[in-house]
This record gives structure tokens, C-alpha cells and sequence, in this order.
């Protein structure tokens, strides 16, 4: 009819064919992505689920071609994340609400901000050799307690940064709201601001956990392992990591397969904290 | 609305009605500043006690930071200064003397967004008057009643009060942030735009509202809605670039008034 009637539908078909292109390649960019995932899941289920048993719970490491379980390692990881958890999450949050909630502007902000960044992206083997340094070499022993440490140091930036910036997406108008009826500080702080990030922060602790749960450079150094069962931890401490690493890379075949069974343990868990990490922040006010 | 006799004035700036009632709050050579930005230029005005006091003009005029001078919400913010006086009840707020918490129990303040906190409806209200008495459960509940009977909620709540206040319909939870703030026996209420949010039927029941706290409470609003201003307000003053322009009885303001400016932006012929 007229020309730009033609320029029109000639512009729509280039969109068109343009989306097309577009639309595969992000298709098969996800599909190329998920092929890995599900290959590794899959393989950990197939080689964990045959090392899985009630054998494989309940009793120690073994010898080589001897029968036993990861029971020492699975209380071991449970004890240094937990206590790692308990000792970084305070220290994180109060860290976290002093950069959003008390002069966020200021250079100490800044610097500890800056500082913080780098600590959040530091390899973990050097947090590991920094503890094996100052803490290990110092009294000649390896600990469950420098493992704790060091896995503190990695939760503290990450429970940081997630509670400042979940602190920072609460809008001044609640805030202000809280000041205007009189209210302290300290309780504008615990009573409104962190209670209504609350899910966001709960959010970022779980994701520290499951952050931890599967770090083995860190330990390598600190709490390095034991064969035994132990909760001294003055004494060196056993982990899922550690020995999945040493049993991995045995050529022992039951070695082989405890290690996939704590591979599968450890994927497991780490699923769980994430979806559940997943419905706290859904279901946020 | 409040009728008062129109008494025909000077045109001046920085006027107090000639008829107006004992003063529960008066601004006194008020300068306000953000950073180097001069917000409010030498404000001086008197707040007639139980009346509703409305502020207008256009956009950036100072109407809003003026409102928050009166509760000290700009001290939030360290580059804001405020120079001069703000008398309540004949005592200069603005000095360190003035406790800050018991200040903001004395004048309450509601804001443009509806802000509930995130806990249940009754702790929304039972929230601020625990800072500051310490009730037994029973009287608790009396006085949680009294302030969602008092902000015209009551029978759209009571059988939720368990439930998050975030639950709430916009309206409700703006009415919900009036019975909090009654909930502490306060003097004045300060409102600022409390109604830009809502629609028509919540901004009515707001207004109706707001005629009746006059009885107990020293009412300020500050709006961009003229009619809302015409409707429910006593005295309305009229802002323009951080300057007062007039302040009068709110019937005298817009059908008489003495600055050609006010009735320029009155009637619709600027801002």
C-alpha cells in the first residue's frame, strides 16, 4: 500500500527473526547449564546412594579396605559450623547494623565496607593459612577450635553484607515512623528495623552455613582430622570436606565410596538450607 | 467547617489571625536549612490549640519541613539545622533541654505512606504506649481499644487484632497509624499528607476523622489537596519558596484573601 505500511512489516519480521535468535540462544545457554547440574546431581545420587547406609551413620572412619562410616566427620562438620555459626552471626549482624544504621557515611563505614568486600571474596585457603599461621603454628597443634575460627571468618562478611544491605531495603518512612513516637534507638533497631528484615537476614546466615558446610581448604590447615570420634576440640577434628578430599582421592575403593556418600550428604543439606533459605524470603511481610 | 467573623487586615507577612484562640504552638523567627539550602526563611506563626491547622503551597514551599520541625523528626538527618524558636505551650522546643522521646510522645506524627509496623495489629498500638507507661494486660487492652475506637477502625479490626497490620487495606492501615500515635495520649497531631495515598472513601473517612480529634487534640496537616484543606481545616496557612506567605481562618483564606498570591494558587491560576 504505502511505504511505510512495507517499512513497518519488513521492521516486524526482523524483530521477529531477531527475537528467534535471541530466544535459542538464551534457551540453550540454560539448557547447556542445567545439563552440568543435573549431571552432577545425578551422579552424586547414583555414586552416594551405594556408599549410603545405616553403617555409614553410625560408625568411624575406617581403615583402608575396612568396613565403617563418616560418623566422626558428620558430627565434626556439624560441631565447628554450628559453633563457627553462633560465634560469626552476632558479630556479622551487629557489624551489619552499624553500617546501615549508624552513620553509614562515615570513613569507618567506608573502610570496614571496603575491608569487609575483600574478606567476602577472599579465597578461602588464605583465611585457612591466616588461622593455620596465628593459631596452629602458634601452639603447635592442629584444633577443632582453629577450625571453628576459621570458619567464623568466613560467616562474619557474609552475614555482614546481607544484614546491611537487607537493613538498607527497609524504607525511612518505618523508620521514621518508629522515631516519631518517641521510641530509643536501640529499640527503632531490634524492635522494628531488624524485625521487619528479619527473613532476609535469617536468609543470609543460611546461605553462610551452607557456605561453610562445604569448605575444605580452610580446614586443611586448622582442624586438619581424626580418626576417631572426638568433641574435644582442643583436639584435631574430623569433617565432611576433609575427608571426602582424603578419601576421594584414595585408591581404596570403600574410601571411594564413603567419600561419595558425605558428597551426597553434604549436597543434600546444603539443597535444603537453600530452599529454605528460599521460602523464609518469600514469605516475608 | 469552623466559621469565624472575617476581620479585614493589613496585608502582611508572618500573620497570626486576629481571632484566633490560645496558641499550642508558635514558631518564632524560624530559619531552616538543608546543608547550605535555605528551606525556611524567618517563619513566624501561631498555632491556635484544638483547632485544625492546615498548611498549603506548591512542592519544595516548606510546608512539610516546617511540620517537622515541630517534633524534631529533622534531626534524624545531621546536614538539617533549625535556627530560631518553636514554642509549645510557651517552651522553646528546639533547645537541648527538651528530651526528644518525650517530646514525640507529646506531638504524634502520621505520614504521607501508611508505615505499620511488622507485628500484629494489636502491637502495632500497644507498641508505643509501652515506652512509656507500663499498663497491666487489662488496661492494655482498654487503652488498645479506646485509640482503634478513637481512630475509627475498632469494628474492622477487633476480630483480627492477632493479625499483621501489614494485613490491612491501605485506608486501614493509615487509620491504624492514627491509633497509634492516639494511643499515646499526645497534644497535637502532626499529619503529613496522610491521605496522597489513598482513594477517595479512605481519604473521607480520614477526614471525618480529623474533624473530630480537633475536640481532644491540636491538629496540623499539611496537604496538596485544596478541598481537603478547605473541608477540614480551621486556619490554613499558605506557603510559597520557604516563605509564609498569609495565614488565616481557613473561610478568610479562600474566599478573602489580602495576598494576590493566595489567591493565584487558590484558585488554580498558579502551582
Amino acid at each position: 500500500m504505502n511505504s511505510l505500511d512495507e517499512i513497518r512489516r519488513a521492521a516486524f519480521a526482523r524483530r521477529k527473526r531477531t527475537n528467534i535468535i535471541a530466544l535459542t540462544l538464551s534457551l540453550g545457554a540454560m539448557a547447556f547449564g542445567l545439563v552440568w547440574l543435573f549431571w552432577i546431581l545425578w551422579e552424586t545420587l547414583r555414586l552416594g546412594l551405594g556408599g549410603m547406609a545405616w553403617a555409614t551413620l553410625t560408625q568411624m572412619t575406617p581403615p583402608p579396605n575396612e568396613a565403617g562410616g563418616i560418623a566422626n566427620a558428620i558430627y565434626g562438620s556439624f560441631l565447628m559450623v554450628m559453633l563457627a555459626t553462633f560465634i560469626g552471626t552476632p558479630i556479622g549482624i551487629m557489624a551489619g547494623i552499624y553500617l546501615a544504621e549508624y552513620d553509614p557515611k562515615s570513613w569507618l563505614a567506608e573502610v570496614t565496607r571496603f575491608v569487609n568486600d575483600i574478606l567476602l571474596s577472599a579465597p578461602s585457603i588464605v583465611i585457612g593459612l591466616f588461622i593455620y599461621a596465628v593459631i596452629v603454628a602458634r601452639f603447635k597443634s592442629f584444633s577443632g577450635w582453629a577450625g571453628v575460627l576459621a570458619l567464623a571468618l568466613i560467616v562474619i562478611p557474609v552475614v555482614i553484607r546481607t544484614t546491611e544491605n537487607m537493613l538498607q531495603l527497609i524504607p525511612a518512612g518505618l523508620r521514621e515512623a518508629a522515631y516519631a513516637l518517641g521510641t530509643p534507638k536501640w529499640k527503632v533497631i531490634t524492635r522494628i528495623t531488624l524485625r521487619a528484615a528479619r527473613a532476609g537476614v535469617v536468609t543470609g546466615v543460611l546461605l553462610a552455613v551452607a557456605r561453610i558446610s562445604g569448605e575444605t581448604a580452610p580446614l586443611l590447615f586448622t582442624a586438619l582430622n581424626n580418626q576417631f570420634w572426638t568433641s574435644n576440640l582442643n583436639d584435631p577434628m574430623a569433617s565432611l570436606p576433609v575427608t571426602i578430599f582424603k578419601f576421594a582421592m584414595s585408591p581404596y575403593e570403600n574410601w571411594q565410596q564413603l567419600a561419595w556418600a558425605g558428597v551426597l550428604l553434604i549436597t543434600v543439606t546444603v539443597l535444603g538450607l537453600n530452599i529454605l533459605a528460599r521460602v523464609l524470603t518469600r514469605h516475608k511481610d | 467547617m469552623y466559621v469565624s467573623e472575617f476581620h479585614p487586615r493589613q496585608p502582611m507577612e508572618n500573620t497570626t489571625p486576629a481571632e484566633a484562640p490560645a496558641a499550642k504552638i508558635s514558631v518564632r523567627d524560624l530559619n531552616f536549612y538543608y546543608g547550605k539550602f535555605h528551606a525556611l526563611k524567618g517563619i513566624n506563626l501561631d498555632i491556635p490549640q484544638n483547632k485544625v491547622t492546615a498548611f498549603i503551597g506548591p512542592s519544595g514551599c516548606g510546608k512539610s519541613t516546617l511540620l517537622r520541625v515541630f517534633n524534631r523528626m529533622f534531626e534524624l538527618y545531621p546536614e538539617q539545622r533549625a535556627e530560631g524558636q518553636v514554642l509549645l505551650d510557651g517552651e522553646n522546643l528546639l533547645t537541648s533541654k527538651q528530651d526528644v522521646a518525650l517530646l514525640r510522645a507529646k506531638v504524634g506524627m502520621v505520614f504521607q505512606k501508611p508505615t505499620p509496623f511488622p507485628m500484629s495489629i494489636y502491637d502495632n498500638i500497644a507498641f508505643g504506649i509501652k515506652l512509656f507507661e507500663s499498663l497491666n494486660a487489662t488496661d492494655m487492652e482498654e487503652r488498645v481499644e479506646w485509640a482503634l475506637r478513637k481512630a475509627a477502625l475498632w469494628n474492622e479490626v477487633k476480630d483480627k487484632l492477632k493479625q499483621s497490620g501489614s494485613s490491612l487495606s491501605g485506608g486501614q492501615q493509615q487509620r491504624l497509624c492514627i491509633a497509634r500515635g492516639i494511643a499515646i495520649k499526645p497534644e497535637v497531631i502532626l499529619l503529613d499528607e496522610p491521605c496522597s495515598a489513598l482513594d477517595p472513601i479512605s481519604t473521607a473517612k480520614i477526614e471525618e476523622l480529623i474533624t473530630e480529634l480537633k475536640d481532644d487534640y491540636t491538629v496540623v496537616i499539611v496537604t496538596h489537596n485544596m478541598q481537603q484543606a478547605a473541608r477540614c481545616s480551621d486556619y490554613t496557612a499558605y506557603m510559597y519558596l520557604g516563605d509564609l506567605v498569609e495565614f488565616g481562618s481557613t473561610e478568610q483564606m479562600f474566599f478573602k484573601p489580602t495576598r494576590k498570591e493566595t489567591e493565584d494558587y487558590i484558585t488554580g491560576r498558579f502551582g
